[in-house]
């Protein structure tokens, strides 16, 4: 069963054209990689998928819900879609816990308890069940970036968007980042990728996505994608990641 | 008499400071009421606006625009001055305090809301998008997750302006009110001596060197807070 399905999306930025009619169909349980080179309109297609982007055209289910219909109820919608980004975006006058219960207490409506054990739970599957009660500012933006996992996954989404979720890392702090991914995975989350992590791509991914110029050039398995390239455009872009 | 004490025969006279002791006293109550009058409802107009501002609805920001600047541009007596003396033609007329409190608090009001607004734009967009991202809608997310850090900021520029503001308390004696400064006057047009100014000057020093003295505290505390 697809949870999401993207089918010709376009998005416009004034005069420019960022995403030019871009399909994309994640089944339940598959982790979706999606690469390309910076300015082929990834995270775009990414932020479309829960509308913090608005989409100039095309159609959007997510979870059997159209996300682009004025009779969607978006806040609904996105408690399903956990997204987690580039700079965490914690909030930082909130402990770890403050930050995962936010959401639990004012959109899932919750009791403080129940939220703080669910909350804590959801610390606990990214292992920082201990710094519960730190500010962001207290810790390094590995524990960041997971305590924004736990924040996405404590509403139990059907599936997880992350944005380049290791790009703002410190090298030795993104293996934990990683390993928290490799986890929700584990335990069956429907995820989609946008990053460079190509080790991690060929490692855990069900399915690649290669886009440039605001399209998909090219999808299939990690040993598709990235051991037998169609397209030239692919190849290069292959080629040059594999040289570093 | 010498220079000396003709000096402080006027500004330090002993007989006039009692007699006019418990009417400075009374105004400066009376400043006390004015000033909290004017910073809670100037400073609750001024969130107001900037929380409207945030929704983005151009007519509505450019009539707010609009209205800030007229009250940022506008010296407060001459608002006092159209308050007091002008509105009687219009046959709306408004005790002095009244008159002092709107102009004074449509000036806080004014100055506010760009302080509020400055600090709700300083919040990074990202915080926006993480919060709307778990579901919250736009005035939760105001509330819980940008008002919050957007005060914290505006805490320092916003003390120093609320004093300035407020101590134009004085104005109101202007309009026949009865506040400090006002009743130092009165008291300098019956004595003929200015010893009442001398006990108004210390009265206003009692009342806004704490204020002052506590704007600086703020300042220092929140700023190495970020």
């Amino acid at each position: 069963m697809a949870i999401v399905e993207a089918t010709g999306i376009h998005k416009h930025f004034g005069a420019l054209h960022v995403l030019k009619g871009v399909d994309l169909v994640v089944e339940e349980k598959q982790l979706v990689f999606v690469i390309g080179p910076s300015g082929s309109g990834k995270s775009t297609l990414l932020r479309c998928l829960n509308r913090l982007e608005e989409p100039s055209g095309g159609a959007i289910v997510v979870d059997g819900v159209d996300m682009l219909s004025p009779r969607t109820d978006i806040n609904k919608a996105r408690q399903r879609i956990g997204m987690v980004f580039q700079s965490f975006n914690l909030y930082p006058h909130m402990t770890a816990l403050g930050n995962v219960t936010l959401a639990l207490r004012k959109v899932l409506g919750l009791g403080r308890a129940e939220a703080e054990k669910r909350g804590q739970a959801a610390l606990d599957r990214v292992h920082l069940a201990d710094r519960a009660g730190h500010f962001p500012g207290q810790l390094s933006g590995g524990q960041q970036q997971r305590v924004a996992i736990a924040r996405a996954i404590a509403l139990e989404p059907r599936v997880m968007l992350f944005d380049e979720p290791t790009s703002a890392l410190d090298p030795e702090l993104v293996g934990g980042v990683l390993e928290a991914m490799r986890e929700l995975r584990q335990d069956g989350m429907t995820m989609v990728v946008v990053s460079h992590e190509m080790a991690f791509a060929r490692a855990a991914a069900d399915r690649v996505v290669f886009m440039a110029d605001g399209a998909v050039v090219e999808s299939g398995t990690p040993d598709e994608v990235f051991g037998n390239p169609q397209h030239e455009r692919t190849k290069a872009f292959i080629g040059q990641i594999g040289r570093h | 008499m010498t220079n000396w004490e003709r000096f402080v025969d006027s500004f330090f006279n002993a007989r006039v400071a009692v007699e006019y002791f418990p009417k400075i006293v009374e105004g400066f109550w009376l400043t006390i009421v004015l000033a909290a009058c004017i910073i809670v409802t100037g400073l609750a107009a001024g969130l107001l606006l900037a929380v409207v501002r945030a929704f983005a609805i151009r007519p509505l920001n450019l009539l707010i625009i609009f209205v800030v600047d007229l009250f940022r541009a506008l010296p407060p007596l001459v608002i006092i001055a159209l308050l007091y003396f002008g509105l009687p033609a219009a046959g709306l007329s408004m005790d002095g305090f009244v008159c002092a409190w709107i102009a004074l608090a449509a000036v806080l009001m004014a100055f506010s809301e760009e302080i509020f607004w400055a600090g709700i734009t300083a919040v990074p967009k990202g915080q926006w998008e993480a919060a709307r991202s778990t579901g919250l809608g736009f005035l939760q997310t105001l509330g819980y997750v940008v008002l919050p850090q957007a005060l914290r900021m505006t805490i320092p520029p916003l003390t120093n302006r609320t004093i300035a503001i407020t101590k134009g308390t004085a104005l109101a004696s202007v309009v026949a009110v009865p506040d400090i400064l006002g009743a130092a006057n009165a008291g300098v047009s019956f004595s003929f001596n200015p010893t009442p100014l001398t006990m108004g000057a210390a009265a206003y020093l009692v009342l806004f060197l704490p204020v002052v003295i506590f704007g600086r505290w703020v300042e220092t505390r929140f700023a190495w807070k970020r």
